[in-house]
């Protein structure tokens, strides 16, 4: 193996599981040990640079860091027979509940209004289109109107916030929390709101001279039901995107008692759960495909079951029965999945009778897509043989040199934290634009890497691992959520349980690093480590050397630390890296420092003077 | 010296030995040595080998004196009996114990202070006894626990960290357990696990006395250059015989270094050992040749490690005086004291 080059940044941001996944790559055990110290502001700031919506990602997000998470795979083994007590979930091996972390910071913060960046007295001249007002635009806006752009967003709804506001739940994610969260953006300055201005021609912004126009108008189009009878019953009908933004602003509060959803995914979830809330008595949610299949998060799942809404797999529609104009129920015939010889899955009839469910109502939520009528095809764009704009991966620039697209506009539907994660990469995009620079040319993120030791047992970070089990989110009264589509679901950690949680955080960003010209091959490191992580071996290639390890590599995607051979035995220290807790004991019990802890943190490139060619300044 | 305890998470991986337990669980309680200790690593050999061997924690009696090493027994087998001795007389209480109980295995951990200069008398008697037990030396030339004076054992014209140079002869602890009738005689170094664990395996399987002497550098007071007992020096001049690769009944022990010729010794228990051979001429059942080997590749600055000398039919203190099977502590008052009969019975047999 060649010796690890620990100065590629990836190197050790891929070490930090949560911040790698995430594609806004916040820096989670950075807030979460501020949250743990109680500094809530400085948490929610981390937070709201990376992410920009802490608050309404803390309620809503898709966590793809929590899969990520070191602590699932570390407590492997280690849990199952442990009795959870009343606060703690499982026993099963968990990841930190980062995402509700995340609203800790946010529901325990001070008022941080004076700490948000505020546009220069003086414009820099350049005026920019944000077409739509969710939060891809809004990030966009909110990286871009600092720096003295001047930015314009159009909204058709009233409000801004886009999916935010119009497709998730109010009892999944308050009002006041959206309110807030805009307002910080729109109080930035240099941003003028036109909302409840839908866009119909792309032409026609381009021709108001702007120097660069966005495009965030989500993936606003609901895939509708193809089987008979569904015109007849038009009335009952509702595509569930459609619905849940009626319902968000107020255009219907009520629904049938017997409600059928259709679709598997997260926007099913809340249609049913909304219905529940609705007036829907009997809300079932039916899928195609089977339970584990399904494309909504598990939790999503769980909480829709914990609510008494049953999911039927394996049914497939077949057509809608009518009678006097009015909607009595549909007709599903029953499948099963079967795997052909290259994995893939096919859907086959059971043979069983067809079988109909009495509905009042249903609700279509089994896709949604792009869709650009108001983009005129003549205006200098390319589109794709899917009709989709063509927009470059790295820079999201079209074909069309102003004109940009983000979110689930770019690519697809996708969520809050992608279109947070466009947001920024377009707003470096037309930072570097303006400044004449090459839109390819993405700089590197700025790391920062400092050595932890304040004495010869002392970190600046807590090093003692908790042996706690993930804590439970409680919950309001059922009798009170479900009557009231307003009142929130979730009550969030307390500041307590919040500090727990926050303790079983692995502190992955506080690396360890090896020095190998200091090492005397003591051993000291491989006695103590406390999850046999590292190895001093012979050198080999990788995958023989993943075979000499002290305890068995379990996942080939974590990475080896190989040193270069060490001055006495020529061996090599090989750590991996998959399940070490940085409890830092290896730097302890080092007697010539080889081992350090030291935080390592990566910071994104953010549009500004960091994204742009260093200019030198004579002195 | 670390303040935190060892977390108790483990690798996903970490598997249970037949007594059902994991290697952690022979784990003790968190060092209090200096960080890079020597005796940190043969704590940890201590510990895969009791794994390895499915033994029953509460079956081991580990006994120790005074010294950085005495201190160990504390950081292994956190669920055996311990006695921690007065200075150097930890080989009469293991000797005393092992007449009471015969059934615990024995574990006596003394360092080149306790057993070389103190405790020199006790180590030859209990030798000479052979007590059936695992005797561990904690090697390191120094005396750390008092800042680093040379000990017994420091070889002459070593030095000090102060740049003193030694100018007495080393007591030569695994010469004096061959003189003395020890049955299993080996020398490892706390860097190298791999020839280390075999060894104590080795030695807890075996009846008799057991002696293992381990280099163990001293980090704070005896690892730098011109000692003959740092890592540096112990690395460049370690010389194996032999490796022990095999112990019948149990898992081989897979090692990476070059294949030679093996060498099965059978025990008088029936139970075998499989010698990997390093050095050709070497014999490591010939006491006189063995020590006559040691004698000449001492000279010469090596260090002799492997297991050095064992005797196919060893026999233990139990066997020479013949006591009963059964151990004494599970004797009732009627056996132990059969009574005036008996006692006149005896008498008369002396007359």
């Amino acid at each position: 193996m060649k010796p690890t080059d620990i100065s590629n940044p990836d190197y050790f941001h891929k070490v930090v599981d949560c911040q790698w996944a995430c594609p806004a790559h916040t820096p989670v055990p950075e807030y979460i040990r501020l949250i743990a110290a109680g500094r809530y502001d400085d948490a929610y700031m981390v937070n709201w640079k990376s992410n920009v919506f802490p608050g309404i990602l803390g309620r809503t997000c898709d966590r793809p860091c929590e899969p990520a998470c070191r602590r699932g795979r570390v407590e492997e083994g280690n849990v199952e027979m442990r009795k959870p007590t009343a606060h703690e979930d499982g026993p099963k091996a968990e990841p930190v509940a980062i995402c509700r972390l995340k609203r800790v910071a946010a529901d325990n913060k001070d008022d941080v209004a004076a700490r948000m960046p505020k546009a220069p007295k003086q414009k820099n001249g350049k005026r920019i289109a944000c077409i739509g007002g969710g939060p891809a635009s809004l990030t966009v806006a909110r990286d871009l109107a600092p720096l003295g752009y001047d930015i314009t967003i159009y909204e058709s709804d009233p409000k801004a916030g886009g999916f935010m506001r119009s497709q998730v739940p109010r009892f999944r994610l308050p009002e006041a929390v959206i309110d807030e969260e805009v307002g910080y953006i729109t109080g930035i300055g240099n941003i003028t709101m036109r909302t409840g201005q839908r866009v119909d021609s792309l032409k026609k912004i381009i021709a108001e001279g702007y120097d660069a126009v966005f495009v965030g108008t989500g993936a606003p189009r609901g895939r509708d039901l193809d089987v008979p009878g569904r015109a007849e019953a038009v009335k009952n009908v509702h595509l569930g995107i459609d619905w849940l933004a009626s319902v968000s602003f107020g255009h219907i509060d009520k629904i049938g008692k017997k409600v059928i959803v259709l679709g598997g995914g997260n926007t099913a979830m809340d249609c049913c759960r909304s219905a529940k809330r609705l007036g829907g008595e009997d809300v079932k949610v039916i899928v195609r495909s089977g339970y584990e299949e399904m494309k909504a998060s598990p939790w999503e799942k769980e909480d829709a079951i914990e609510e008494g809404i049953p999911i039927l797999n394996f049914m497939v529609p077949k057509s809608c029965t009518v009678k006097d104009g009015k909607l009595t129920g549909m007709t599903f015939e029953k499948v099963k999945a079967e795997y052909d010889a290259k994995g893939r899955r096919n859907l086959v009839p059971t043979g069983e009778p067809e079988q109909f469910v009495e509905c009042d109502d249903v609700l279509v939520a089994i896709g949604q897509e792009n869709a650009f009528p108001w983009i005129e095809r003549d205006a200098g764009l390319e589109f794709d043989k899917w009709n989709m704009p063509v927009v470059d991966k790295i820079t999201f620039q079209s074909t069309h040199p102003k004109v940009f697209f983000g979110g689930d506009a770019a690519f697809g539907p996708k969520n809050i934290i992608w279109a947070v994660a466009h947001g920024h990469e377009v707003a470096v995009s037309i930072d570097k634009m303006m400044n004449n620079e090459d839109l390819q040319d993405r700089p590197l993120p700025a790391v920062a890497v400092v050595s932890q030791k304040m004495g010869i047992h002392e970190w600046s970070y807590d090093n003692d691992v908790s042996a706690s089990l993930r804590h439970k989110v409680p919950w309001q009264d059922q009798k009170l959520t479900l009557k009231n589509i307003k009142v929130e679901v979730e009550l969030g950690f307390d500041a307590k349980a919040g500090l727990a949680e926050a303790q079983r955080c692995l502190n992955c960003d506080v690396q360890t690093v090896f020095a190998p010209r200091l090492c005397i091959e003591c051993d000291a490191c491989v006695d103590i480590c406390p999850m046999d992580c590292i190895t001093f071996t012979p050198n080999g290639e990788e995958a023989d050397v993943r075979k000499r390890l002290t305890a068995p590599s379990l996942h080939a995607d974590q990475d080896i630390y190989a040193s270069e051979p060490l001055r006495m035995t020529g061996r090599i220290m090989a750590k991996d890296e998959d399940v070490c807790l940085h409890c830092g004991l290896c730097a302890e019990r080092c007697p010539t420092g080889a081992w350090d802890m030291q935080k390592y943190l990566v910071q994104m490139t953010h549009a500004g003077p960091g994204c742009r060619k260093p200019q030198r300044k004579a002195a | 010296m670390t303040y935190l305890a060892k977390p108790k998470l483990h690798h996903p991986s970490l598997s249970k030995n037949q007594a059902g337990y994991t290697r952690r669980d022979y784990e003790g309680k968190i060092s209090t040595l200096c960080a890079g200790c020597g005796h940190d690593s043969i704590s940890a050999s201590i510990i895969q080998a009791c794994w390895e061997l499915d033994i029953q924690p509460h079956r081991v009696a580990k006994l120790s004196g005074i010294g950085c090493s005495s201190k160990t027994p504390d950081y292994f087998l956190g669920n055996s009996h311990g006695f921690n001795s007065v200075h150097g007389r930890m080989p009469s209480v293991l000797t005393g114990a092992n007449l009471a109980n015969r059934d615990l295995l024995y574990l006596g951990v003394s360092g080149d202070g306790d057993s070389a200069s103190i405790g020199l008398g006790q180590f030859a008697h209990c030798m000479r006894r052979g007590v059936n037990m695992v005797y561990i030396v904690e090697n390191n030339g120094v005396y750390g626990l008092t800042k680093g004076q040379f000990s017994a054992t420091a070889d002459k014209g070593s030095k000090s960290k102060r740049g003193v140079v030694n100018s007495d002869e080393p007591l030569d602890m695994i010469g004096m357990a061959l003189l003395l009738g020890a049955t299993y005689v080996a020398r490892s170094f706390s860097g190298d696990k791999k020839q280390l664990v075999p060894l104590i395996k080795g030695a807890i399987e075996h009846k008799g006395a057991a002696f293992i002497d381990v280099v163990s550098p001293c980090i704070a007071f005896n690892n730098h250059a011109g000692s003959t007992k740092s890592y540096e020096y112990v690395r460049q001049h370690n010389e194996a015989v032999n490796r022990l690769d095999f112990i019948e009944d149990h898992e081989e022990i897979t090692a990476d270094y070059a294949p030679g010729e093996t060498v099965t010794v059978h025990q008088h228990d029936g139970s075998a050992l499989r010698l990997k051979k390093i050095a050709s001429d070497y014999d490591a059942t010939d006491r006189v040749k063995v020590m006559n080997y040691l004698q000449e590749h001492g000279a010469r600055g090596e260090v002799i490690t492997g297991l050095l000398y064992i005797d196919p039919d060893s026999e233990d203190l139990h066997e020479h005086i013949n006591t009963v099977d059964t151990p004494l502590n599970q004797l009732g008052a009627k056996d132990l004291c059969p009574g005036t009969p008996a006692l006149e019975k005896i008498n008369a047999s002396l007359r």
